[in-house]
């Protein structure tokens, strides 16, 4: 299974509407999102049937029996992250606050404290005749996480039979999120947006790419509003010797597709049409042959 | 010499798997004898930290090399330690990178993806 | 400015469910509308303030965490701290302890369990806070070095350094998106809680994710929504939630996206933009006061 992962550094840039036309375009067959943090592919993709979901479990979090509690303060004097309160009575764990190190358990002198094993997101699996889609989403309160990222496309490429390409929306920034996303794809699409932050955030994703050795092209979003910084994204992919396969213009009609549930390729739009191009010029470096090393 | 390689299942027809510390097996080959051995990678399922102690099983296992298609700094540098060479390989079968070695038509695997832990962000 | 009372230290935070809705725009224009205020950039992993206000910094202040030390001459190698840490940053090759200090979460445990004493702390430099000012809005900024280290303790330490501020002015926080910990760090000492919104289904499932935070919190909050355009809107739908209530549609428009994709801040470049955050500046105060009144 050949796999392309689109990518932007910056939220915001249109990374999941490039991600759903391509889906559409290339009639994949799998898929998956892996911002778990903020999953939106679900949202365009217009699932009739509810996912089959399971359990995530991050780290474990504390609890402090009252009944066994007899109020020492070792816990809440040890705890680095004050996640532990004490009231007249006991001591109460902000399960939020805590990062299940389990150093109150340690300390504890009367074995009030249990760590317990806390669901953390759900892991979604939409599977039926024509395709695999995978996605996840995290709870409130938990941190974004490298591990559940792999185990999206884990899903995805273990109930995938005999297919030959797959799509996957990426995880924003460049943490580990990000890293997890790109182990193991053959190219990545960046998203770029024309503005000062849009370039810092896409400079550094690139960066992580490379050290991959993955293939890397460019497309910017929006490139109309503002030109100057398409120019400058132009001449870093130039000076990088990073194939760049097209500009999207901004599109009010393409903020009607999403809101109609439709992708911008299946209404005729401006944006619909230059994401055509892109995806044709994707694709012919996607399937060309060797591998493009730094 | 005992070798490590990262795989997908726990049978010699396995492929490679394509990430070193959350593989879920590791063939531990013996070049002499011939002999394998497929350890669980208990490391796999940890939130963090599982390059680190995928890599501390694989010292542990007294293996000399691994070869694996990447590997994060922080497990580079773990091997590093415990004086094991990387080579790198692609995520096709393990009976044909084990293959490969023995021809000694391996390269070291060079880069080494620093997992940004390290960047100074601005 | 405002004839409302409330109190002159009000703490506002601006918050989206995702990167790239426009809550540094909002934070920013409406710290700078307020004149004599503070702006807090809590979004340490990618702080974007700073490169609209271009302020002269007059302090910083580095931020450290502890992480454990081994002395090697003590140690045995009996392996209880690697046993011991969750966060599988410790290993033992060729008979040392090693420490993995960007996997380590600075919990201490491995130093409790030690039956040795063999291991100590040390101060690790994981970023900085760093106060400026811009015109007459005072910048707060926090920095982190290290990708996988958690923001909290940067988060915590801006806080603090805005708390120790004896002047009284309205303080906005910028909040890192998405609705995880240090987002509820971020809101903590907050009065009310501004919402960005693109008019869009992923902004409205965006939204419910940190209205769901902003409600955990009892944090009396409205909406603002960004890159308004006509049409039907699945976004403004709120008829199934709590009272929230829509403040102010920004317009999709060409002149404040260019200003803003060039860090420009646009109430101080147009006198359009100028009088628009004013009059949400107001807005906000009369919720502010509002609910001061309904809750007490």
């Amino acid at each position: 299974m050949k796999q392309l992962l689109v990518l932007s550094g910056k939220g915001g840039t249109g990374k999941t509407t490039i991600a759903g036309a391509f889906i559409k375009l290339s009639k994949a067959r799998a898929y998956s999102d892996c911002d778990v943090d903020a999953p939106n592919l679900h949202l365009v993709m217009k699932e009739t049937v509810p996912p089959l979901k399971r359990d995530y479990y991050g780290l474990p979090k504390a609890n402090i029996d009252p009944q066994i509690c007899i109020n020492c303060g070792k816990c809440f004097e040890h705890c680095r992250f004050d996640a532990i309160t004490k009231d007249n009575n006991t001591h109460i764990v902000d399960p939020f606050s805590c990062e299940g190190c389990a150093v109150c358990e340690f300390v504890c002198p009367v074995n009030a404290v249990s760590l317990s094993p806390n669901v953390a997101g759900d892991l979604m699996l939409y599977k039926d005749e024509q395709k695999v889609f995978s996605t996840a989403q995290l709870k409130m309160g938990n941190g974004t996480t490298g591990l559940l990222v792999s185990e999206v496309k884990k899903q995805m490429i273990d109930e995938s039979k005999d297919v030959d390409l797959a799509i996957i929306d990426g995880s924003p920034g460049i943490g580990c999120p990000v890293i997890a996303s790109i182990s193991g794809v053959d190219m990545v699409l960046i998203v770029a947006e024309p503005s000062v932050s849009g370039i810092s955030d896409m400079d550094r994703v690139i960066e992580v790419a490379k050290s991959f050795g993955v293939k890397i092209v460019v497309c910017i979003n929006k490139f109309d509003t503002n030109k100057e910084k398409t120019r400058e994204i132009l001449d870093y992919c130039d000076k990088e010797n990073i194939p760049f396969v097209g500009n999207i213009p901004f599109d009010s009609l393409a903020v009607r597709a999403v809101n109609s549930g439709l992708s911008i390729v299946e209404l005729g739009c401006p944006s619909g049409t230059a994401v055509r191009n892109v995806y044709r010029r994707t694709m012919q470096i996607f399937f060309s042959k060797g591998r493009r090393e730094k | 010499m005992k070798i490590a390689i990262p795989a997908d299942n726990n049978n010699i027809d396995s492929k490679v798997s394509q990430s070193f510390g959350r593989a879920p097996f590791f063939l531990i080959y013996d070049t002499e004898t011939e002999k394998s051995e497929f350890l669980n990678n208990t490391a796999a399922s940890l939130q963090g930290g599982a390059g680190i102690k995928a890599a501390q099983l694989i010292v542990d296992s007294k293996a000399s090399a691994l070869l694996a298609p990447r590997c994060g700094q922080n497990a580079a540098d773990v091997l590093k330690s415990g004086n094991i060479s990387i080579y790198k390989i692609e995520a096709t079968s393990l009976m044909e990178n084990i293959t490969a070695f023995k021809e000694n038509r391996l390269a070291l695997l060079q880069d080494i993806h620093t997992g940004f832990h390290d960047k100074y962000r601005v | 400015m405002t004839n409302i009372a409330f109190k002159k230290d009000l703490k506002i935070a601006v918050l989206s469910g995702k990167g790239g809705a426009g809550k540094t725009l909002l934070s920013v224009n409406l710290a700078a509308a307020a004149s004599q205020s503070n702006y807090i950039d809590c979004d340490v992993e990618e702080p974007n303030g700073h490169l609209f206000f271009n302020p002269t910094w007059y302090m910083e202040k580095d931020v450290f965490v502890k992480i454990p030390v081994v002395d090697e001459s003590i140690c045995d190698g009996c392996r209880k701290c690697l046993d011991f840490c969750r966060f599988n940053a410790l290993a033992y090759i060729n008979n040392r302890l090693k420490i993995y200090e960007d996997i380590c979460h600075s919990c201490g445990g491995c130093i409790l369990v030690c039956p040795l004493m063999a291991l100590t702390e040390k101060d690790k430099l994981i970023g900085k806070v760093s106060l400026g000012n811009s015109e007459d809005v005072r910048v707060l900024s926090g920095m982190i070095n290290i990708g996988d280290s958690s923001g909290t303790p940067i988060i915590k330490e801006l806080l603090s350094q805005s708390r120790s501020l004896s002047d009284k002015r309205p303080t906005f926080i910028d909040c890192p998106p998405g609705s995880s910990c240090i987002v509820m760090e971020s809101i903590k000492d907050a009065d009310f809680c501004l919402i960005v919104m693109e008019p869009t289904i992923f902004g409205r499932h965006n939204f419910d994710m940190v209205y769901d935070l902003v409600k955990l919190f009892n944090k009396p909050s409205a909406v603002v929504i960004n890159k308004s355009i006509d049409g039907y809107n699945p976004s403004e739908n709120f008829t199934d939630k709590d009272e929230i209530k829509v403040l102010e549609k920004i317009p999709f428009d060409k002149e404040l996206g260019l200003l803003s994709s060039n860090a420009e801040i646009v109430v101080r470049k147009s006198a359009k933009y100028r009088n628009f955050f004013s009059s949400l500046l107001e807005k906000i105060y009369m919720e502010v006061s509002n609910e001061t009144v309904t809750r007490t």
